[in-house]
């Protein structure tokens, strides 16, 4: 295992620089005067000037490249153009708020659709797996934007249940420590708040975690069905063990290998692509912080937040592969 | 007799596919004595399989169903036991071991992990006490490193390693029938004897009853006190060893015996049975083997025939064993002799 994930680290040191490659391209190699597009046609030609002297646009690409390199080893990631701060600081907080919110709903996502899949697959078409089913198809093929739109309809508004939007109640807002809210009311001990944020975090968690419960429900069953079908299953049902150690030991097991896959996925998707929930809940997230800055060109933040998205890909990529290790002892050889 | 320990009592399987219901297993009987080895023989496809599975009652269901008939294990009749009491049976009193051990055991899962799963399902043992008794198992079915292996997993091991495993772990709980499907077809001619001699020996030092599933008559010569021939879901027919080789009395099993190579034969192409299994139907009429059979005439086409005893424990599905058909009997005896 020790061997195995050393190996796994040691690959991702070209891939860290082929995206930081990339990233840079991405502004650097703009046809043209990089700080004339970024500015826009109406910016004065002393804008201009300055801005081509910060971003270092006279010298050799590569040493621009350099330079960028050093100022990111040191968690630099460069000044917003629009509010002239530091992104390392915006961005912390961002990256919270998404991480907060991935996790909650993925937490919904597993959950629910890893138990579904189980019971569909282990009641193969009885009532609760053909509606489990019917509802699967009807969640991957839900547009979120109007699940967030009727959520927040029925629940926030004729119903009064949740608050319709934001991570806290705006009257009262949270010292932070960690930006992690629901941990931050936790470490206050003010437990009152904690139920507060929870309740902020329901709306948004289910609008994003229901495409990703819906794929993990009908691969579960999937993979389940499978699984259930193999040698070693009936090997071990010869062997006397009950229902629940065949299907919660034996075969959940060996199914998950193919569903962590669909999870790891799934995960990246949320933490990169939330912007139209994010903005529908006005949750500050990474990927409402990243639409922003394209609506006010700000390339720096938008290279940064690419690259911020990138590097958590990556990360749970990481993260994935060393689950199935764990899971799979056939993977380390 | 009084030491019979199990009996099939005319047991019907069926599976109900889309292609219409299939009576895979069709009315068979047979019996199990105590400390006994008895063969099914029999080409794939004649429902052995369907056969050993149903007396777990491990059938795939659905499809599969046990539509009648009795398995008495000891004063039981497993037919009508519910999964909770089956499972009492399953592994500690009847232990099954499976064609396939590439893939009989869980991959992610290390050897121990299995073995102590299934002692301590049926025995109240400390972890340590059934890890104990899981290394002794290993080393009684001759793996050797046992104390090792049982830490690795079943991709670290040969096939043939893993079959013993499957031995050790279906041994683990002293059961009084063992049934094996087909143990050895997947392994190479050398491995094969050695698992061979393993169960000979499991069975006269355990006195532990098996049922031999296997398509080989050569491994039933070696193993088998009786045999029972299997044909599209049938007996077809019933005796000693002895009996069923030297002088087979179905013509299905004279087939066979004739398909069997022979060191002295000057003859290089084998015989085989002409044609296929008849795949079981519900709507079949007249002897299952009449489209193959060259003794088969007029009846055989219209009439399924009985199981005819012959003696005790003897008996042969065929009209020509029928006491109205003694004429024709005589005129194959001479026809094959000759
Ligand atoms: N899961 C199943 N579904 C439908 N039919 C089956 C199934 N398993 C076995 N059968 C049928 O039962 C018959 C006997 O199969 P089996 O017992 O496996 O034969 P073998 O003697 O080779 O072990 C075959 O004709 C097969 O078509
Ligand atoms: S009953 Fe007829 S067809 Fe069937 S085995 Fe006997 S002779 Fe052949
Ligand atoms: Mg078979």
């Amino acid at each position: 295992m020790l061997a195995y994930t050393t190996r796994r680290l040691l690959i991702m040191i070209p891939v860290l620089f082929g995206m930081t490659l990339i990233v840079f391209s991405i502004v650097h190699l703009i046809p043209g005067d990089p700080a004339r597009v970024i500015l826009g046609e109406t910016a004065t030609e002393q804008a201009i000037a300055d801005l081509r002297e910060s971003m270092g646009i006279n010298r050799p690409y590569f040493v621009q490249y350099g330079i960028y390199l050093a100022d990111l080893a040191q968690g630099d990631l460069g000044t917003s153009l629009r509010t002239n701060k530091s992104i390392t600081s915006e961005i912390g907080p961002r990256i919270a708020a998404t991480f907060e919110l991935t996790i909650f709903a993925m937490i919904f996502a597993i959950i629910i659709g890893i138990n579904a899949g189980i019971i569909s697959a282990w009641r193969q078409n009885s009532w609760f797996d053909f509606s489990a089913m019917i509802f699967a198809l009807v969640g991957v093929s839900m547009p979120v934007f109007w699940l967030a739109l009727m959520e927040q309809w029925i629940f926030a508004q004729e119903l009064g249940w949740l608050p319709s939007s934001g991570r806290q109640s705006s009257l009262d807002p949270i010292e932070p420590i960690t930006y992690f809210f629901v941990l931050d009311s936790i470490l206050h001990m003010d437990f009152e708040r904690t139920i507060s944020v929870l309740k902020h975090l329901i709306l948004p968690s289910v609008a994003l975690g229901t495409i990703p419960m819906a794929i993990i429900a009908r691969m579960t069953r999937s993979t389940m069905l499978e699984v259930m079908k193999s040698d070693y299953i009936r090997t071990v049902r010869a062997k006397g063990s009950g229902q629940f150690l065949v299907i919660y030991k034996h075969a959940l097991r060996n199914a998950m290998i193919p569903v962590l896959t669909v999870i790891g996925l799934q995960t990246g998707v949320l933490l990169g692509g939330a912007i139209l929930t994010e903005t529908i809940f006005s949750w500050p997230g990474i990927g409402r912080y990243v639409y922003e800055g394209i609506n006010y060109r700000d390339y720096p933040v938008i290279q940064s937040g690419i690259l911020v998205i990138a590097f958590i890909f990556v990360i749970i990529n990481l993260i994935v592969d060393l689950l199935y290790a764990y899971i799979d002892p056939r993977v380390k050889y | 007799m009084s030491d019979v320990i199990l009996e099939l009592k005319d047991l019907h399987t069926h599976f109900f596919t889309d292609g219409g219901e299939v009576p895979a297993v069709d009315g068979v009987s047979f019996k199990l004595h105590k400390g006994e080895v008895v063969g099914i023989v029999g080409e794939s496809g004649c429902g052995k399989s369907v056969t050993s599975l149903s007396i777990m009652q491990l059938v795939p269901n659905p499809p599969g169903k046990i539509v009648r008939g009795e398995i008495n294990f000891k004063d039981d009749n497993l037919v009508n036991f519910r999964e909770k009491r089956m499972k009492q049976i399953r592994g500690n009193e009847i232990a099954m071991i499976f064609q396939e051990p590439m893939t009989s055991l869980n991959p992610v899962y290390t050897i121990g992990n299995q073995l102590v799963e299934a002692i301590r399902m049926h025995r109240k043992l400390s972890k340590n006490e059934a890890r104990a008794k899981a290394i002794e198992m290993l080393q009684l079915v001759g793996i050797p490193r046992s104390d090792e292996v049982i830490d690795e997993y079943p991709h670290q091991l040969s096939g043939g390693m893993r079959q013993r495993v499957m031995i050790a772990m279906a041994m683990s709980c002293d059961p009084e029938v063992l049934i094996a499907d087909e143990p050895t077809t997947a392994l190479d001619v050398t491995i094969q004897a050695q698992i061979l001699d393993l169960m000979r020996k499991l069975n006269q030092e355990q006195d532990t009853a098996i049922l031999l599933i296997t398509h080989d008559l050569g491994v039933v010569a070696e193993m088998c006190d009786r045999v029972v021939v299997m044909y599209s879901g049938q007996v077809v027919e019933e005796g000693t060893v002895r009996e069923i080789l030297k002088d087979p009395k179905h013509p299905y099993t004279k087939g066979l015996i004739r398909s069997l190579p022979k060191i002295h034969e000057k003859e290089q192409k084998l015989y085989s049975i002409p044609g296929t299994v008849a795949k079981p139907t519900m709507d079949a009429t007249g002897c299952r083997f009449a489209p193959r059979c060259e003794f088969a005439f007029d009846r055989c086409f219209k009439e399924n025939p009985e199981l005819y005893q012959l003696a005790n424990e003897r008996s042969s599905r065929c009209f020509l064993y029928d006491n109205e058909e003694r004429g024709v009997e005589e005129h194959v005896q001479t026809d094959s002799r000759g």
